[in-house]
């Protein structure tokens, strides 16, 4: 199969490994690389009985995924020290909130750049302090760019700390600005809870905005790149807090109707569970004619590791830009781009 | 001596489980666990780390710590000194600025 | 992949899947004699970058499970480079199971010497040099040192000689196999060589590092001792997975800089070169 099922069968049923040849597991760990998920393949199969070769890339794949939280954090905490004196709250996202608070979905989880929220009305405060004592500078000095981010995105231009070279996205709401659905930002930080081992301002999203997050963040935000990985983290963070709180489903749902988000997480839900098996709720269980176009570009990935399906990736291309963006402004957005080489 | 005003920046050190410190010729090695960043450092930032670690304290009070367990040049404005590689250490991580509650 | 070729090195299996033929038999041609892989730990895609492009001015991407965005790609003539190029790549961003030294290494009596410096510094051509002169080939690219043991892991990959240094070892091994000559390639011409058959029959044995040094092509001959600490800082910036290594890369190394004497040595020759370090090897080793 010229699909990323080997990855799908192996993080919902670990033990299937065995069956596996060096030609399987060769293909397995290119595909898990592509979609990032390798670490988390890792933590999947840390107390299975492996061949020596395969349990020896899933040491080396744990040592990078411990690298990666460690550094991961210290921006964290590098970034609350910055802010130490800013009086609102900065919520962490993605992978460092799940790390932070100990989530399933945190295991093994592929980090890269550092992503936190703070209220719009705050952001220049924010970026001031971050600039300033705290080292970090621009990546790009770009009109253009600039003011590309400033008008139509869900954060500011990307900065990198100046010796530790390390990215910050920092965010005033979780969807681009252009997006239909209006997620309810300051609901998000008012309702945020402490982060575990992060004192002082720092935050994470409460469950149900965590799982809002992560569904709009697959499905709304994007083309879909990294969408294995979302839904993954989708399937983890429901299933542990459905185990964890009763009430989690409908809870899940009123906010997710406050976020103008209750169709990406019923989308995602049906998704999570045709791949993973994961839990949904029976009134949300119902087919829809888009899903299997979602499912087949989510697993569009063959044994080398080679992204397929081009031309659905073209389709999904050009919706996440009609999604984030009104036609004209796409249009030279586009343009813009490939006049400067891009 | 001005370390006794109360308004100098007392800072928190990294505890002692945090960090190794590994001695190389005339250099030292701090290996940092919570960032996994290894600095090279001179004298005094070891003796610093070793006699603040896990505790708050402003130079003043380092400066009384360790000429409790150093010979220390009393001509030399240690205090300053401290106050200069207290600042360095925090724009590392070693150490934390504690803000007036 | 059209064209596959699977093959170990050392520790580390690779696959190279190509889009053309010919990269895939010159490789086949080369690493006859290394060990067949059945799983590989890397994944290397030779890719035309543009379907047409398989057959107009054919162009290779160098693609595979880490991939640098802005790389260059390669004619097809040179596509045995673009090959070592990203097996290269893999092992610099991908491998942790040892600490990873941008370094040459040759073995004699179960220690090893270490040669680490810049582009230019003769390190590789040194380490083909010592194969010929009674010493075991390790490694012209990468040295591996085990953060357990300390030992350092061969990774005897195809020899990649540029400019004069293939000259050089055409006449220093003239019995040796070695690819095509490739010219204008980013750096140069380049060629590359088979290691002997010793440092591929016993590319699984490892050695006590014994000697570390510094080579500099192009001084009048000098031997220069060197502190622990500048020593050490100049492993962490030659080394490509220090950081990721975390506390066990500071043990590692720490213990590396602490029990293998290292010094600088400037030549203008092979023949000083290998001079020098068998003195070196002498007296210190």
């Amino acid at each position: 199969m010229r699909d990323a099922m080997p990855l799908v069968t192996a993080l919902r049923d670990p033990a299937s490994v065995r069956a596996l040849d060096g030609h399987g597991w060769s293909a397995l760990i290119s595909i898990a690389r592509a979609e990032q998920l390798l670490g988390t393949l890792a933590y999947q199969l840390t107390d299975a009985d492996l061949p020596p070769y395969a349990a020896a890339a899933m040491a080396d794949a744990r040592i990078n995924t411990e690298y990666q939280q460690r550094s991961a954090l210290w921006e964290a905490d590098c970034a609350r020290r910055a802010l130490s004196t800013y009086p609102g709250r900065v919520a962490l996202m993605k992978g460092t909130a799940y790390v932070a608070a100990g989530l399933i979905a945190g295991q093994g989880r592929h980090i890269g750049d550092l992503d936190i929220m703070v209220a719009a009305a705050e952001l220049p405060e924010v970026e001031g302090l971050l600039t300033g004592k705290g080292g970090w500078e621009w990546v790009k000095e770009d009109a253009y760019d600039d003011a590309y981010y400033r008008d139509h995105m869900h954060e500011l231009p990307p900065l990198i700390h100046k010796e530790r070279d390390r990215m910050i996205d920092v965010h005033h709401t979780i969807l681009p600005m252009t997006a239909k659905p209006r997620p309810d930002a300051a609901a998000m930080l008012a309702d945020s809870v402490a982060a575990d081992g992060m004192d002082g301002n720092m935050r994470i999203f409460s469950p149900e905005d965590m799982v809002c997050h992560c569904a709009a963040h697959l499905i709304a935000d994007g083309d879909l790149t990294g969408g294995l990985r979302n839904l993954w983290d989708y399937h983890c963070l429901t299933r542990e807090f459905a185990g964890k709180n009763g009430k989690f489903w409908e809870n899940l749902e009123i906010r997710a109707k406050r976020h103008q988000l209750l169709p990406a997480v019923q989308r995602a839900a049906r998704l999570s569970a045709a791949l993973f098996g994961s839990d949904i709720p029976q009134s949300w269980d119902r087919w829809n004619r888009q899903d299997k176009h979602y499912i087949r570009r989510i697993i569009a990935r063959d044994e080398w590791g080679r992204g397929t399906q081009k031309f659905t990736r073209f389709l999904f291309y050009i919706r996440s830009h009609w999604l984030r963006m009104p036609p004209l402004m796409l249009a030279r957005h586009l343009w813009i781009k490939w006049r400067k080489g891009h | 001596m001005t370390g006794l005003l109360p308004f100098e920046t007392r800072y928190r050190a990294e505890k002692a489980a945090d960090i190794i410190i590994r001695p190389l010729d005339v250099m030292t090695l701090v290996y940092h666990r919570r960032s996994g960043i290894t600095h090279i450092v001179a004298q005094p930032v070891p003796e610093i780390l070793l006699a603040m670690a896990g505790k708050v304290m402003n130079a003043a009070e380092l400066a009384a710590k360790l000429a409790q367990e150093y010979d220390m040049d009393d001509n030399a404005d240690v205090h300053a000194v401290l106050s200069e590689r207290l600042e360095e250490l925090a724009s590392l991580g070693l150490v934390e600025p504690v803000h007036a509650p | 992949m059209r064209h596959e070729f699977r093959v170990r090195v050392g520790p580390a299996a690779f696959r190279i899947g190509s889009d053309w033929a010919a990269p895939v038999r010159q490789m086949r041609d080369l690493y006859a004699d290394y060990p067949i892989a059945d799983f590989t730990d890397f994944t290397v895609r030779l890719e035309a970058v543009s379907p047409l492009r398989r057959f107009i001015r054919p162009s290779v991407a160098i693609n595979g499970d880490y991939m640098l965005p802005d790389a260059a790609p390669l004619p097809l003539d040179q596509g045995l480079l673009a090959a070592e190029m990203g097996m290269n790549l893999q092992m610099a961003l991908g491998w942790r199971r040892q600490l990873i030294l941008h370094a040459s290494a040759a073995e004699r009596g179960g220690k090893a010497m270490i040669m680490t410096g810049a582009s230019g510094s003769g390190k590789s051509t040194l380490s083909a040099m010592l194969g010929q002169a009674g010493w075991r080939f390790m490694g012209d690219e990468f040295a591996l040192i085990d953060p357990v043991t300390g030992d350092a892991v061969p990774y005897p990959r195809m020899i990649s000689l540029k400019n004069q240094a293939i000259a050089a070892m055409r006449s220093a091994a003239p019995d040796a196999r070695f690819g095509p000559l490739m010219h204008d390639t980013p750096k140069g011409d380049i060629r590359h060589m088979v290691p002997p058959e010793e440092a591929i029959s016993r590319m699984d044995e490892r050695a006590k590092p014994a000697l570390l040094l510094f080579p500099r092509f192009g001084y009048a001959p000098a031997v220069r001792e060197m502190g622990a600490g500048e020593v050490f800082m100049r492993l962490t910036q030659a080394s490509t997975n220090y950081v990721a290594l975390g506390e066990a890369g500071f043990t590692v190394l720490t213990r590396f800089v602490e029990q293998v004497p290292a010094r600088a040595i400037d030549y203008q020759s092979g023949e000083e070169a290998i001079a020098l370090a068998e003195q070196l090897w002498a007296e210190l080793a």
